[in-house]
């Protein structure tokens, strides 16, 4: 096959790629210019980062953010696994359908829509806005990319596992937790991750459901955003950058190890059969 | 006893999630219709109730012969809506096509390269995704502002004797929404591109068909649930896109989420946003639909 692949794939993957992280690249090397004029290169320095640190506003946010990010990616992963099982292991139920459009809905719908009718239900119940109704929804968008994660690992799942141990008088919830769960662990695990960036990223809908006092890491950088462009937002974006890409190598990597595991030991109980 | 256990257990796993989206998804959309139909008014939330349920059956009958599409008339004879609208899906049409055209060939490549790198591919392509679009969008300013870096480079070169303006133009967009969306629509391109069978176009090649002929006979038509599955992902949300438009088109440029966001938190006049907001869904229930089926679809498949 590495014949067939020709000049022209390895081009456009090569210009694609530039494309997708060249904007990137550019942001991270200018957080560490001397210059306040971010397009102007004036030498290396670490300054901006030093001064974000006794921002105490964007402190606050970054905590308030990540308290609302682990929260909701936890209580989400529960309740998307769950969907996830009710939407591939019981093929009927009353209102199914209802049930899986409302699960594919919140992946294509416009933030807007979703932001300013949670934000009128709220304001109808009466609910005060703050840290938990920020929390709540985060939760019911983040499910559904949940859901679709696990649900898709559930498919692909050889189901006979699950019927053998049922046969061997497991009860369903037994066979759910030490035969299921083990083996779908990575794709909830990459469904946490998920919806935790989901959260962390999250400006529309932050903006119509928080009150004062819950105001979220993307809130702030929006709100200093549309004064210009500063070095310190460079600075927090490389941070929040980073932190991504060595969660998301990281937990590459360990599923990996896990895969290599799992084939081993699926050899090694082949053998055994034989 | 186990018994019972297992089926309240089986119970509760279709049951929670599906109050928790009946509560916090659909009822939601409910509330946003019925406000729609309110008045404004000059207190707390700043709308006239539509309905009271306090004041039992006849109270409620009594309510909905005064309830107002006041709202929608006033949306649908104000042009600065109406073009709103049409330039959104208009906006969202060229930079589904624009990101189709940059897309496929990213999708086509690393789906013909050696089966040892795709993994790697892949994972480059998912890695932009993670990280915050606000971030993504952002770094699009410093880079296309009149003394930003494009500019500089270009002058450098001497391509360009002055700046060329194209931060707070919908050129700025286009490039915005190809940009965050291309991992939507690289990743089931790939996926469709991936599984083909490579067979058929050695075939149609020994029988003498050119290369580009091939592509278009046999490969794009086989790729189109790809195309579809991305096109769905990139169109529907661009719509309604708010952040994109906020920071790269500037003040003239008219987006419907932007108006949205302008309605309710600068004029603070919510039946106007939440008519808005329904008739944005209205115009998008359709490919809304069509994207539900499809992925329905190609899961019962099991592909």
């Amino acid at each position: 096959m590495a014949g067939s692949w020709g000049r022209f794939n390895i081009v456009s993957l090569v210009l694609g790629f530039a494309f997708l992280y060249l904007p990137i690249l550019l942001l991270v090397i200018y957080s560490f210019n001397e210059s306040r004029l971010v397009t102007v290169w004036a030498g290396f320095s670490t300054k901006w980062y030093v001064e974000l640190f006794s921002n105490r506003g964007l402190m606050d946010a970054a905590w308030v953010t990540a308290r609302v990010a682990f929260l909701s990616a936890t209580v989400a992963t529960v309740l998307g696994t769950m969907g996830a099982v009710a939407l591939s292991r019981y093929t009927r139920f009353r209102g199914r359908l209802l049930f899986s459009g409302m699960v594919f809905a919140p992946l294509v719908m416009p933030e807007v829509i979703t932001g300013l009718s949670l934000l009128l239900l709220f304001v109808a119940i009466n609910f005060d806005r703050g840290f938990f109704t920020v929390t709540i929804a985060h939760i019911t968008f983040s499910m559904c990319f949940v859901a679709v994660v696990v649900q898709s690992r559930l498919l692909s799942f050889d189901q006979s596992l699950e019927e053998a141990a049922l046969d061997l008088g497991a009860t369903p919830v037994r066979a759910f937790f030490q035969v299921t769960l083990p083996v779908i662990m990575p794709a909830v695990i990459s469904g946490w991750m998920l919806a935790f960036t989901l959260s962390l990223d999250d400006l529309v809908i932050a903006s119509f459901t928080s009150g004062p006092g819950a105001t979220t890491l993307p809130m702030k950088i929006y709100s200093q955003v549309r004064l210009g462009v500063t070095p310190e937002i460079n600075a927090v974006c490389t941070i929040l950058i980073g932190i991504v890409a060595v969660g998301v190598i990281a937990a590459s990597i360990v599923t990996k190890r896990q895969e290599v595991q799992r084939r081993r030991d699926e050899q090694t109980a082949m053998h055994m059969a034989t | 006893m186990a018994r019972l256990f297992s089926s309240i257990a089986a119970r509760l796993v279709i049951a929670v999630p599906y109050l928790w989206l009946l509560v916090f998804f659909l009822a939601p959309f409910l509330i946003v219709f019925k406000i729609s139909l309110s008045e404004p008014a000059l207190s707390m939330p700043p709308y006239q109730p539509v309905f009271d349920l306090a004041g039992g059956v006849s109270a409620l009958l009594e309510r909905l012969g005064q309830l107002s599409f006041a709202n929608y008339l006033w949306l649908l004879d104000d042009p600065l809506y109406i073009n709103a609208y049409l330039s959104s899906i208009w906006i969202a049409a060229v930079s589904t096509l624009i990101t189709l055209a940059v897309g496929y060939p990213i999708a086509y490549g690393m789906a013909r390269a050696p089966a040892s790198i795709r993994p790697t591919l892949l994972m480059l392509v998912i890695l932009p995704f993670w990280t915050s679009f606000l971030i993504r969008v952002y770094a699009w300013i410093g880079i296309l502002k009149p003394e930003g870096l494009l500019n500089q480079f270009l002058m450098l070169l001497g391509l360009i004797d002055e700046p060329l303006v194209i931060l707070n133009t919908t050129t700025a967009i286009y490039i915005g929404i190809v940009y965050s969306y291309l991992p939507f629509m690289v990743l089931p391109l790939y996926s469709t591109l991936e599984k083909m069978d490579g067979s058929l176009i050695e075939a149609a090649r020994d029988l003498g068909c050119p290369p580009m002929a091939a592509f278009w006979k046999i490969t794009f038509p086989m790729s189109l649930p790809g195309v579809v599955a991305g096109c769905m992902l990139v169109f529907i949300p661009a719509v309604g896109e708010f952040v994109i438009p906020d920071l790269l088109g500037g003040s003239r440029t008219l987006m419907i989420g932007k108006t949205l966001w302008t309605e309710f938190f600068n004029n603070r006049d919510w039946p106007v946003s939440s008519a808005v907001a329904v008739i944005l869904l209205l115009i998008l229930i359709v490919p809304i639909m069509f994207f539900q089926r499809s992925q329905a679809r190609s899961r019962e498949t099991g592909s």
